[in-house]
Protein backbone atom coordinates (compact mmCIF):
# COMPACT_ATOMS: atom_id res chain seq x y z
CA UNK A 1 0.00 0.00 0.00
CA UNK A 2 1.57 3.16 -0.60
CA UNK A 3 2.04 6.04 1.89
CA UNK A 4 -0.47 8.56 2.21
CA UNK A 5 -0.15 12.58 0.97
CA UNK A 6 2.95 12.19 0.05
CA UNK A 7 2.90 14.50 -2.64
CA UNK A 8 -1.03 15.68 -2.59
CA UNK A 9 -1.87 17.73 0.04
CA UNK A 10 -4.06 16.56 2.80
CA UNK A 11 -7.50 18.94 2.46
CA UNK A 12 -7.97 19.52 6.59
CA UNK A 13 -3.96 20.24 7.24
CA UNK A 14 -3.32 21.99 4.24
CA UNK A 15 0.12 20.22 4.32
CA UNK A 16 1.53 16.81 2.91
CA UNK A 17 2.09 14.16 6.15
CA UNK A 18 5.80 14.70 5.34
CA UNK A 19 6.09 18.49 6.32
CA UNK A 20 3.44 17.87 9.38
CA UNK A 21 5.23 15.00 10.63
CA UNK A 22 8.82 16.80 10.10
CA UNK A 23 7.84 19.58 11.95
CA UNK A 24 6.35 17.62 15.04
CA UNK A 25 9.37 15.94 15.72
CA UNK A 26 11.53 19.11 15.41
CA UNK A 27 8.65 20.78 17.87
CA UNK A 28 10.14 17.56 20.53
CA UNK A 29 13.79 18.29 19.39
CA UNK A 30 12.83 21.83 20.56
CA UNK A 31 11.80 20.64 24.02
CA UNK A 32 15.06 18.49 24.56
CA UNK A 33 17.52 21.00 23.47
CA UNK A 34 15.27 23.22 25.32
CA UNK A 35 15.52 20.64 28.71
CA UNK A 36 19.32 20.99 28.82
CA UNK A 37 19.34 24.60 28.34
CA UNK A 38 17.17 25.16 31.45
CA UNK A 39 19.36 22.84 32.79
CA UNK A 40 22.49 25.22 31.99
CA UNK A 41 20.64 27.90 33.53
CA UNK A 42 19.94 26.15 36.43
CA UNK A 43 23.57 25.12 37.18
CA UNK A 44 24.59 28.37 35.89
CA UNK A 45 22.59 30.46 38.54
CA UNK A 46 23.02 27.81 41.28
CA UNK A 47 26.96 28.31 41.02
CA UNK A 48 28.75 30.82 43.26
CA UNK A 49 31.08 31.26 40.51
CA UNK A 50 31.06 30.65 36.55
CA UNK A 51 33.71 30.53 34.21
CA UNK A 52 33.73 32.65 30.72
CA UNK A 53 33.74 30.22 27.91
CA UNK A 54 36.58 31.11 26.42
CA UNK A 55 38.45 30.22 29.63
CA UNK A 56 38.02 26.52 28.22
CA UNK A 57 37.48 26.50 24.83
CA UNK A 58 38.76 27.15 21.43
CA UNK A 59 36.67 30.61 19.94
CA UNK A 60 38.87 30.72 17.03
CA UNK A 61 37.63 27.17 15.81
CA UNK A 62 33.86 27.45 17.06
CA UNK A 63 33.97 30.57 15.12
CA UNK A 64 34.88 28.65 12.32
CA UNK A 65 32.38 26.01 13.07
CA UNK A 66 29.97 28.54 12.96
CA UNK A 67 30.87 29.72 9.56
CA UNK A 68 30.92 26.05 8.50
CA UNK A 69 27.28 25.17 9.36
CA UNK A 70 25.89 28.16 8.62
CA UNK A 71 27.16 27.92 5.18
CA UNK A 72 26.04 24.19 5.20
CA UNK A 73 22.21 25.40 5.74
CA UNK A 74 22.66 27.81 2.61
CA UNK A 75 24.17 24.42 0.42
CA UNK A 76 21.28 22.61 1.82
CA UNK A 77 18.09 25.28 0.51
CA UNK A 78 20.63 25.97 -2.17
CA UNK A 79 20.10 21.34 -2.99
CA UNK A 80 16.42 21.95 -2.58
CA UNK A 81 16.28 24.70 -4.76
CA UNK A 82 18.05 23.06 -7.63
CA UNK A 83 15.53 20.56 -7.27
CA UNK A 84 12.96 22.80 -7.87
CA UNK A 85 14.05 24.27 -10.92
CA UNK A 86 14.66 19.92 -11.94
CA UNK A 87 18.98 20.38 -12.30
CA UNK A 88 19.61 17.39 -10.43
CA UNK A 89 23.12 17.53 -11.64
CA UNK A 90 23.43 20.96 -9.67
CA UNK A 91 21.46 19.36 -6.46
CA UNK A 92 23.97 16.68 -6.13
CA UNK A 93 27.00 19.28 -5.94
CA UNK A 94 24.88 21.18 -3.26
CA UNK A 95 23.46 17.56 -1.13
CA UNK A 96 27.33 16.91 -1.82
CA UNK A 97 29.05 20.31 -0.40
CA UNK A 98 26.40 20.12 2.90
CA UNK A 99 27.10 17.07 3.55
CA UNK A 100 30.77 17.89 3.41
CA UNK A 101 30.38 20.90 5.61
CA UNK A 102 29.00 18.73 8.03
CA UNK A 103 31.92 16.22 8.16
CA UNK A 104 34.34 19.31 8.37
CA UNK A 105 32.26 20.73 11.37
CA UNK A 106 32.21 17.50 12.73
CA UNK A 107 36.27 16.58 12.80
CA UNK A 108 37.02 19.98 13.51
CA UNK A 109 34.36 19.19 16.75
CA UNK A 110 36.82 16.08 17.28
CA UNK A 111 39.82 18.38 17.60
CA UNK A 112 37.92 20.42 20.00
CA UNK A 113 37.62 17.20 22.29
CA UNK A 114 40.95 15.42 22.07
CA UNK A 115 42.75 19.11 23.17
CA UNK A 116 40.19 19.11 26.00
CA UNK A 117 40.51 15.32 26.64
CA UNK A 118 44.70 15.47 26.17
CA UNK A 119 44.37 18.67 28.84
CA UNK A 120 42.56 16.00 31.37
CA UNK A 121 39.10 18.37 30.73
CA UNK A 122 36.63 15.75 30.84
CA UNK A 123 32.93 16.13 31.42
CA UNK A 124 33.68 15.30 35.19
CA UNK A 125 36.50 17.95 35.79
CA UNK A 126 33.44 20.51 36.73
CA UNK A 127 29.75 21.84 35.97
CA UNK A 128 30.82 24.21 32.91
CA UNK A 129 32.46 20.97 31.00
CA UNK A 130 30.05 18.82 32.01
CA UNK A 131 27.10 21.14 30.42
CA UNK A 132 29.54 21.73 27.16
CA UNK A 133 30.29 18.12 26.77
CA UNK A 134 26.71 17.28 27.05
CA UNK A 135 25.18 20.15 24.63
CA UNK A 136 27.84 19.64 22.12
CA UNK A 137 27.77 15.78 22.13
CA UNK A 138 23.76 15.46 21.42
CA UNK A 139 24.18 18.64 18.89
CA UNK A 140 27.27 16.67 17.20
CA UNK A 141 24.95 13.50 17.17
CA UNK A 142 22.11 15.70 15.52
CA UNK A 143 24.73 16.62 13.01
CA UNK A 144 25.81 13.31 12.43
CA UNK A 145 22.44 11.56 11.94
CA UNK A 146 21.80 14.32 9.87
CA UNK A 147 24.21 13.73 7.79
CA UNK A 148 23.42 10.52 7.42
CA UNK A 149 19.86 10.69 6.51
CA UNK A 150 21.65 13.59 3.52
CA UNK A 151 24.20 11.25 2.33
CA UNK A 152 21.46 8.28 1.85
CA UNK A 153 19.30 11.18 -0.94
CA UNK A 154 22.58 12.26 -2.37
CA UNK A 155 23.05 8.43 -3.29
CA UNK A 156 20.30 5.38 -3.21
CA UNK A 157 17.94 7.73 -2.24
CA UNK A 158 17.88 9.77 -4.98
CA UNK A 159 16.64 7.10 -7.36
CA UNK A 160 13.87 8.16 -6.72
CA UNK A 161 13.95 11.42 -8.24
CA UNK A 162 13.67 8.95 -11.66
CA UNK A 163 9.98 7.70 -10.76
CA UNK A 164 8.48 10.49 -8.81
CA UNK A 165 10.54 13.98 -8.55
CA UNK A 166 7.86 15.70 -6.54
CA UNK A 167 7.83 13.15 -3.25
CA UNK A 168 11.85 13.38 -3.95
CA UNK A 169 11.95 16.92 -3.91
CA UNK A 170 9.35 16.88 -1.04
CA UNK A 171 11.58 14.18 1.22
CA UNK A 172 14.95 16.35 0.88
CA UNK A 173 13.00 19.77 1.59
CA UNK A 174 11.82 17.67 4.85
CA UNK A 175 15.76 16.49 5.77
CA UNK A 176 16.58 20.52 5.38
CA UNK A 177 14.54 21.22 7.86
CA UNK A 178 15.99 18.94 10.22
CA UNK A 179 19.26 20.13 8.66
CA UNK A 180 18.19 24.15 9.37
CA UNK A 181 17.17 23.04 12.84
CA UNK A 182 20.57 22.14 13.94
CA UNK A 183 22.16 24.91 12.90
CA UNK A 184 19.93 26.51 14.74
CA UNK A 185 20.83 25.10 17.65
CA UNK A 186 24.25 25.85 17.29
CA UNK A 187 23.63 29.96 16.79
CA UNK A 188 22.39 29.42 20.00
CA UNK A 189 25.13 27.32 21.84
CA UNK A 190 27.90 29.59 20.21
CA UNK A 191 27.47 32.53 22.34
CA UNK A 192 25.92 30.41 24.97
CA UNK A 193 28.58 28.04 25.58
CA UNK A 194 32.09 29.93 24.23
CA UNK A 195 31.10 34.13 24.56
CA UNK A 196 29.44 34.22 27.97
CA UNK B 1 4.63 29.20 -0.86
CA UNK B 2 7.62 27.20 -1.07
CA UNK B 3 5.79 24.26 0.57
CA UNK B 4 2.96 24.59 -2.16
CA UNK B 5 5.83 24.46 -4.73
CA UNK B 6 7.84 20.95 -3.35
CA UNK B 7 4.09 19.75 -2.83
CA UNK B 8 2.30 19.98 -6.26
CA UNK B 9 4.70 20.24 -9.50
CA UNK B 10 7.84 21.28 -10.44
CA UNK B 11 7.42 24.02 -13.15
CA UNK B 12 9.24 26.56 -14.96
CA UNK B 13 6.62 28.75 -13.63
CA UNK B 14 7.79 28.07 -10.42
CA UNK B 15 11.50 28.07 -11.40
CA UNK B 16 11.54 31.81 -11.45
CA UNK B 17 9.96 32.30 -7.94
CA UNK B 18 12.81 29.99 -6.82
CA UNK B 19 15.25 32.20 -8.68
CA UNK B 20 13.64 34.81 -5.91
CA UNK B 21 14.49 32.98 -3.02
CA UNK B 22 17.42 32.09 -3.86
CA UNK B 23 18.86 35.80 -3.95
CA UNK B 24 17.25 36.24 -0.79
CA UNK B 25 19.31 33.20 0.69
CA UNK B 26 22.30 34.57 -0.63
CA UNK B 27 21.09 38.12 1.53
CA UNK B 28 20.33 36.04 4.43
CA UNK B 29 23.56 33.93 4.61
CA UNK B 30 25.96 37.62 4.16
CA UNK B 31 23.11 38.91 7.02
CA UNK B 32 24.06 35.59 9.08
CA UNK B 33 28.11 36.35 8.13
CA UNK B 34 28.15 39.38 9.41
CA UNK B 35 26.39 38.72 12.67
CA UNK B 36 28.24 35.98 13.22
CA UNK B 37 31.43 38.55 13.20
CA UNK B 38 29.30 40.87 15.52
CA UNK B 39 28.65 38.35 18.06
CA UNK B 40 32.94 37.70 18.06
CA UNK B 41 33.43 41.24 18.47
CA UNK B 42 31.25 42.25 21.09
CA UNK B 43 32.12 39.62 23.26
CA UNK B 44 36.11 40.81 22.83
CA UNK B 45 34.84 44.12 25.05
CA UNK B 46 34.24 41.70 28.07
CA UNK B 47 30.74 43.72 29.04
CA UNK B 48 29.09 42.86 32.00
CA UNK B 49 27.46 39.75 32.28
CA UNK B 50 23.57 41.43 31.71
CA UNK B 51 24.70 43.54 28.92
CA UNK B 52 26.73 40.87 27.41
CA UNK B 53 24.16 38.10 27.80
CA UNK B 54 21.67 40.00 26.58
CA UNK B 55 23.35 41.30 23.58
CA UNK B 56 24.46 37.57 22.60
CA UNK B 57 21.26 36.57 22.88
CA UNK B 58 19.33 39.57 20.65
CA UNK B 59 21.59 38.63 17.80
CA UNK B 60 21.55 34.68 18.05
CA UNK B 61 17.56 35.42 18.14
CA UNK B 62 18.01 37.71 15.37
CA UNK B 63 20.10 34.93 13.35
CA UNK B 64 17.88 32.42 14.34
CA UNK B 65 14.94 34.18 12.99
CA UNK B 66 16.15 34.69 9.91
CA UNK B 67 17.29 31.02 9.56
CA UNK B 68 13.81 29.83 10.52
CA UNK B 69 11.96 32.11 8.34
CA UNK B 70 14.00 32.36 4.93
CA UNK B 71 15.76 28.85 5.22
CA UNK B 72 12.76 26.55 6.62
CA UNK B 73 10.21 28.88 4.51
CA UNK B 74 8.15 29.82 7.86
CA UNK B 75 7.73 33.06 6.81
CA UNK B 76 4.67 31.76 4.12
CA UNK B 77 3.78 28.77 6.07
CA UNK B 78 0.41 27.00 6.55
CA UNK B 79 -1.44 28.04 10.02
CA UNK B 80 -1.28 24.26 11.33
CA UNK B 81 2.08 24.60 11.86
CA UNK B 82 2.06 28.05 13.71
CA UNK B 83 -0.07 26.66 15.54
CA UNK B 84 2.02 23.79 16.76
CA UNK B 85 5.13 26.43 16.87
CA UNK B 86 3.43 28.31 18.68
CA UNK B 87 2.39 25.52 21.55
CA UNK B 88 5.96 25.03 21.41
CA UNK B 89 6.83 28.36 21.69
CA UNK B 90 4.80 28.90 25.20
CA UNK B 91 6.10 25.18 26.86
CA UNK B 92 9.65 26.22 25.69
CA UNK B 93 9.14 29.93 27.14
CA UNK B 94 8.26 28.23 30.18
CA UNK B 95 10.99 26.05 30.48
CA UNK B 96 13.50 28.38 30.38
CA UNK B 97 11.56 30.30 33.17
CA UNK B 98 11.23 27.99 35.60
CA UNK B 99 14.94 27.70 36.63
CA UNK B 100 15.69 31.88 36.44
CA UNK B 101 12.57 31.77 38.70
CA UNK B 102 13.60 29.37 41.11
CA UNK B 103 17.43 30.65 41.65
CA UNK B 104 17.30 34.14 40.88
CA UNK B 105 19.27 35.19 43.28
CA UNK B 106 22.74 36.47 42.35
CA UNK B 107 22.47 34.98 38.51
CA UNK B 108 23.02 39.15 37.14
CA UNK B 109 25.61 39.71 39.93
CA UNK B 110 28.43 36.75 38.68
Amino acid sequence: MDIPYTVEIRRDTGLTNGKIGIWLFLASEVMLFGALFASYILIRVGAPSWPRGDMFLDVPLATVNTIVLIASSVTMVMAWASLMRRRFQTYRIYMGLTILAGLVFLVIKYFEYSHHFHGGELPSTNNFLAIYFTLTGLHGLHVFGGMVVNAYFWGPGAKLWKTNPVWFTNRVEHSGLFWHFVDLVWIFLFPTLYLL
Amino acid sequence: MASDHAATSVTSDHAVDIDKHVRIYITVFVTLMVLTIVTVVVSRFHLPVPIAVTVALIVATIKGSLVACYFMHLISEKKLIYAVLALTAFFFVALMALPIFTVSDGFWIH
